[in-house]
C-alpha cells in the first residue's frame, strides 16, 4: 500500500516535470563521491528552471 | 495458441461494437458501444502491432543501454520506472488539441469521427510518436530539428525548424481563440480564470520561499482556491457592480491575453507559469479520468445522428468536405504531428529500457486517441440543435434565441427556443449561441455527465464552469510556455542570419524575440476574433493543416531513417501513413489556396470582397472601406500561410526521397546511431 502511494506520488511529481531527490543524491553518492551535493530546496528549483525555463516546448497543443 | 484467444475475444468484442456504432439507423446508440469499440480495437493494436513494429522494425533490444544508463545524472537522464514514465509522457502530449478537434468533427456525425480517431491512432498517431521516440532514443534523446539534421541534413533541419515556428504561432492563436470564444461576454468564467493568477502568483510565492519545493501541498492549496473561485464566481457575475467588469467583448479579451502573453513569458518561471502548470496537469488528468467514470456511469444515448448532410461540405460550424477536411479537423486525438517534439524531448532522456518504448510511445497515444473519443461523446450525447445552435457563427443564425432556433430547425434540426434560453440558463450564462471553438460545447456535455453522477441538475451550472476553467487553465499555461518555446525557436533561426541573436541569455535578442512571437500569434488571434464567420472557421484547418503536415515531417524522417537502417522492407509501417498524412494536407492545402468556393479557398474569398471593393460595394460583416481591405488582406496572409506550409513539407518530402536513394545505394547501414557497444558513460 505504501509502495503504491510512493508510486503514485512518483508519477504526480514526474508529470509536472519533478525527478526524485533520492535518486539524485543516490546518483551523486554511487558516481560522483565528494562532489557537491544539492540540497532538496536548490534541487528543487535547478529542475524548474530546466522544465520552465529551457528551451523545451514541454507541452503540447 | 491459447495466449491468443482473450486477444481474439477482444477483437470479436470490438468488430461488433464497432459494427453496432456503423449499421445502427433510427434508434438511438448507447455511447458505450463506441467506448467498447476504441478500447478494444487499442488493446489489440498494442498487444499486436506495437510488437510487431518493436520486434520486426525496430528490434528494440532491451540489453541496450538508454540514454538514462549511459548518461545518468539523476536530473536531465534519469532511468524512470515505465508507468511513471507514462504518466510524464500523457501529461506532456495531452492538451486542448484532442478535446477541440473531435467537437468540430462532430457535425459530419458521430461516425466519421470515430473511425478517424480508431484507424488513425493505430495506423498513424501512435506510430508516429513511437518512431520518433525510438529515433531520438537511440541518438542520445536529440530533439526533432537536430534529428532531421543528422539524418537528412543541414538544409532539411532548418527547414524543419522554421515549419515548426510557424505551427507553433498558429496553435498559440487558435488556443487563445478558444479561451476568448469560452470568456467572452461571461463574467462568472472570466472571474474564475481571473483569480487563477493571484492564485497562482502565490502559490509561485509559496514554493518559492515558505515551503520550497512541496508541490502536493502547494497543488491542494490552489485546488481549493479554485473551487472557492468557480463557487463565488456566481455571486460575482450576478452582482450589478462585480458583474460589468468582468464582462468582456471578444475584442478586449483579445487585446487583454496578447498583454497577458508579452508579460507572462518574460516573468520568471517559478512565480506564474510553473505553479498555474502544477494547477493545469492535475486538474487535466483529474478531469479525463473523472470524464471516463462518468461516461461509464451514465451511459448516455447519443443524441446526434451518426452521418449528417454537412458531409458535402456545406457544414456550419467549418466549411469544406469529408476528405479532406476531416482528416485535418481531427489531428490530436488520431494523429498530432506536435507529439513528435515531446517523443524527441524529455522522455527519451528517461526511458530506462529499450523494452518500455511501445508502452510509451505506441501507448500513451492511444491514451490520447481514447481521450478525443471521449470528447467526440460528449459532443454527441447533446441535442444536435443544442450542439449547432452553440457551433454555429452568429452570421449564419442569428444572435437570439429565435433566430437561431428557426435557422437551426431549418438545418433538420428541430429545437425551440425555449430549450435554447433554458439550456443557457442551466449552466449559469447568458447565452449559449455561437459559442464556437469546442469549449464551450464540451463544457455543457461534461456538465451533463458530471451534473448525472454528482448533484443533479442544480450543479450544472458550477460543473459547466468548472469544465470551462479546466480548459482554460491548461490552454493558458500553453500560451505562456508555447511563447517562451516560440521565442527561443525565433532566436535560434535569426541567429543564423545575425550570430549575435544566439545569446539566449542576452536580454534585447530575448525581448526582441518575445514581442515577435506575441505580435506573430496575436495577429493570427485578433484576426480570428474580429472575423465574421468565428474565426474557428478560418483559424482551425490552417491549424489542422500544420499540425498533420508535422506529423508527415516525422513520419518521413521515420521512412528516411528506416532506410538508412537497411530495413527498407519495413519502411511500409512509416511510409503508408506519411503517405496519407501528405495526400490530406495537400489536397486541403491547395483547396485553402485555390479553391474557387469562398467559403473553402483564401484567394477566392480575397477575390470576391476586392470585386466588390472596386465596385465601391460593401459586403457583410464589413462596415467601411477600411474593413474591406482589412478583409482581403487578412485572406492574403492566410493564403501565404497555407502556401509556406506547402513549401516546407514538399521541401522535407525532397529531401526524404533524396535519402532514400541515397541510402539504397550503400550496402551498409548509414543511419547515425550510438552504436549498441558503447561502455555506459560513467
Amino acid at each position: 500500500m505504501t509502495r503504491l502511494f510512493a508510486k503514485l506520488r512518483r508519477t504526480a511529481l514526474m508529470m509536472v516535470g519533478m525527478p526524485d531527490y533520492d535518486g539524485y543524491v543516490g546518483h551523486m553518492q554511487a558516481h560522483h563521491p565528494g562532489a557537491p551535493v544539492m540540497t532538496r530546496t536548490q534541487f528543487f528549483r535547478e529542475r524548474q528552471e530546466a522544465r520552465y525555463g529551457g528551451k523545451k516546448g514541454g507541452k503540447c497543443c | 495458441m491459447t495466449r491468443h484467444i482473450p486477444w481474439i475475444l477482444m477483437a470479436i468484442a470490438g468488430a461488433v461494437a464497432l459494427s453496432v456504432v456503423a449499421v445502427s439507423r433510427g434508434e438511438a446508440v448507447n455511447a458505450l458501444w463506441i467506448v467498447v469499440a476504441a478500447v478494444s480495437s487499442f488493446l489489440v493494436a498494442y498487444r499486436y502491432y506495437a510488437l510487431y513494429i518493436a520486434r520486426a522494425v525496430m528490434r528494440l533490444d532491451p540489453a541496450r543501454p538508454t540514454p538514462a544508463i549511459r548518461r545518468a545524472d539523476g536530473l536531465d537522464y534519469v532511468a524512470t520506472d515505465r508507468v511513471v514514465l507514462f504518466g510524464h509522457h500523457f501529461a506532456a502530449i495531452a492538451g486542448a488539441g484532442p478535446l477541440v478537434g473531435p467537437v468540430l468533427a462532430a457535425q459530419m456525425g458521430y461516425l466519421p469521427g470515430t473511425l478517424w480517431i480508431i484507424v488513425g491512432v493505430v495506423l498513424a498517431g501512435a506510430v508516429q510518436d513511437f518512431m520518433v521516440l525510438f529515433i531520438s532514443m537511440r541518438r542520445d534523446g536529440r530533439s526533432l530539428g537536430e534529428l532531421i539534421r543528422m539524418e537528412m541534413g543541414q538544409a532539411a533541419g532548418t527547414i524543419a525548424l522554421f515549419g515548426a515556428f510557424m505551427i507553433m504561432v498558429i496553435i498559440l492563436a487558435v488556443l487563445a481563440l478558444i479561451v476568448v470564444k469560452a470568456l467572452a461576454e461571461s463574467p462568472w468564467g472570466m472571474f474564475t480564470v481571473a483569480a487563477t493568477v493571484p492564485l497562482a502568483l502565490l502559490m509561485g510565492a509559496y514554493t518559492r520561499w515558505i515551503r520550497p519545493g512541496r508541490i502536493g501541498e502547494v497543488s491542494l492549496i490552489g485546488l481549493v482556491g479554485l473551487l472557492a473561485a468557480i463557487i463565488y464566481g456566481q455571486a460575482i457575475a450576478e452582482s450589478p457592480l462585480w458583474g460589468p467588469i468582468f464582462t468582456f467583448t471578444p475584442v478586449q479579451l483579445c487585446w487583454i491575453l496578447i498583454g497577458y502573453g508579452a508579460v507572462a513569458s518574460v516573468l520568471p518561471v517559478w512565480l506564474l507559469l510553473a505553479p498555474r502548470d502544477y494547477l493545469s496537469t492535475f486538474l487535466k488528468i483529474g478531469a479525463i479520468a473523472a470524464l471516463a467514470i462518468g461516461i461509464v456511469i451514465m451511459a448516455p444515448p447519443l443524441k446526434m445522428h451518426a452521418v449528417t448532410q454537412f458531409i458535402d461540405g456545406n457544414g456550419p460550424v467549418w466549411s469544406g468536405g469529408l476528405f479532406p477536411f476531416l482528416f485535418i479537423t481531427i489531428a490530436c486525438g488520431a494523429v498530432s504531428g506536435f507529439h513528435a517534439l515531446i517523443a524527441s524531448g524529455t522522455t527519451p532522456k528517461l526511458i530506462a529500457s529499450e523494452s518500455d518504448a511501445p508502452l510509451i510511445g505506441y501507448g500513451a497515444m492511444l491514451m490520447e486517441a481514447f481521450v478525443a473519443i471521449m470528447a467526440l461523446v460528449g459532443a454527441s450525447i447533446l441535442d444536435p440543435g443544442i450542439y449547432f445552435t452553440m457551433n454555429s457563427p452568429a452570421a449564419v443564425i442569428g444572435a437570439d434565441a429565435a433566430s437561431a432556433s428557426a435557422a437551426v430547425t431549418a438545418m433538420g434540426f428541430p429545437i425551440t427556443p425555449e430549450l435554447i434560453t433554458q439550456t443557457a440558463k442551466d449552466v449559469g450564462e447568458h447565452s449559449i449561441i455561437s459559442r464556437a471553438g469546442g469549449a464551450p460545447t464540451l463544457a455543457v456535455a461534461m456538465a451533463e455527465i458530471f451534473s448525472h453522477v454528482i448533484g443533479g441538475p442544480a450543479m450544472k451550472a458550477f460543473w459547466y464552469h468548472f469544465a470551462i476553467l479546466f480548459e482554460a487553465l491548461f490552454i493558458l499555461t500553453a500560451v505562456d510556455a508555447g511563447t517562451r518555446a516560440g521565442r527561443f525557436m525565433l532566436q535560434d533561426l535569426i541567429g543564423l542570419a545575425v550570430p549575435r541573436f544566439k545569446d539566449t541569455s542576452g536580454i534585447g535578442p530575448g525581448l526582441v524575440a518575445t514581442g515577435l512571437t506575441v505580435a506573430a500569434w496575436g495577429f493570427f488571434l485578433y484576426q480570428g476574433v474580429t472575423d465574421p464567420l468565428g474565426g474557428v472557421n478560418t483559424l482551425w484547418p490552417v491549424f489542422g493543416i500544420s499540425n498533420q503536415m508535422l506529423a508527415a515531417i516525422a513520419l518521413m524522417l521515420a521512412t528516411a531513417v528506416l532506410f538508412r537502417m537497411k530495413r527498407d522492407r519495413y519502411a511500409w509501417v512509416t511510409m503508408i501513413p506519411a503517405a496519407w498524412l501528405l495526400v490530406c494536407t495537400l489536397s486541403a492545402g491547395l483547396l485553402k489556396l485555390f479553391s474557387a468556393d469562398a467559403k473553402v479557398g483564401f484567394l477566392a474569398h480575397a477575390a470576391k470582397f476586392s470585386t466588390a471593393a472596386n465596385e465601391g460595394k460593401l459586403l457583410s460583416p464589413a462596415k467601411s472601406m477600411a474593413e474591406m481591405q482589412q478583409i482581403i488582406f487578412n485572406d492574403r496572409v492566410d493564403a501565404a500561410l497555407v502556401g509556406i506550409f506547402l513549401l516546407v513539407v514538399l521541401s522535407l518530402l525532397f529531401f526524404t526521397i533524396r535519402t532514400c536513394m541515397a541510402a539504397r545505394r550503400v550496402d551498409a547501414p548509414t543511419a547515425r546511431e550510438i552504436p549498441a557497444s558503447l561502455v555506459p558513460a560513467e
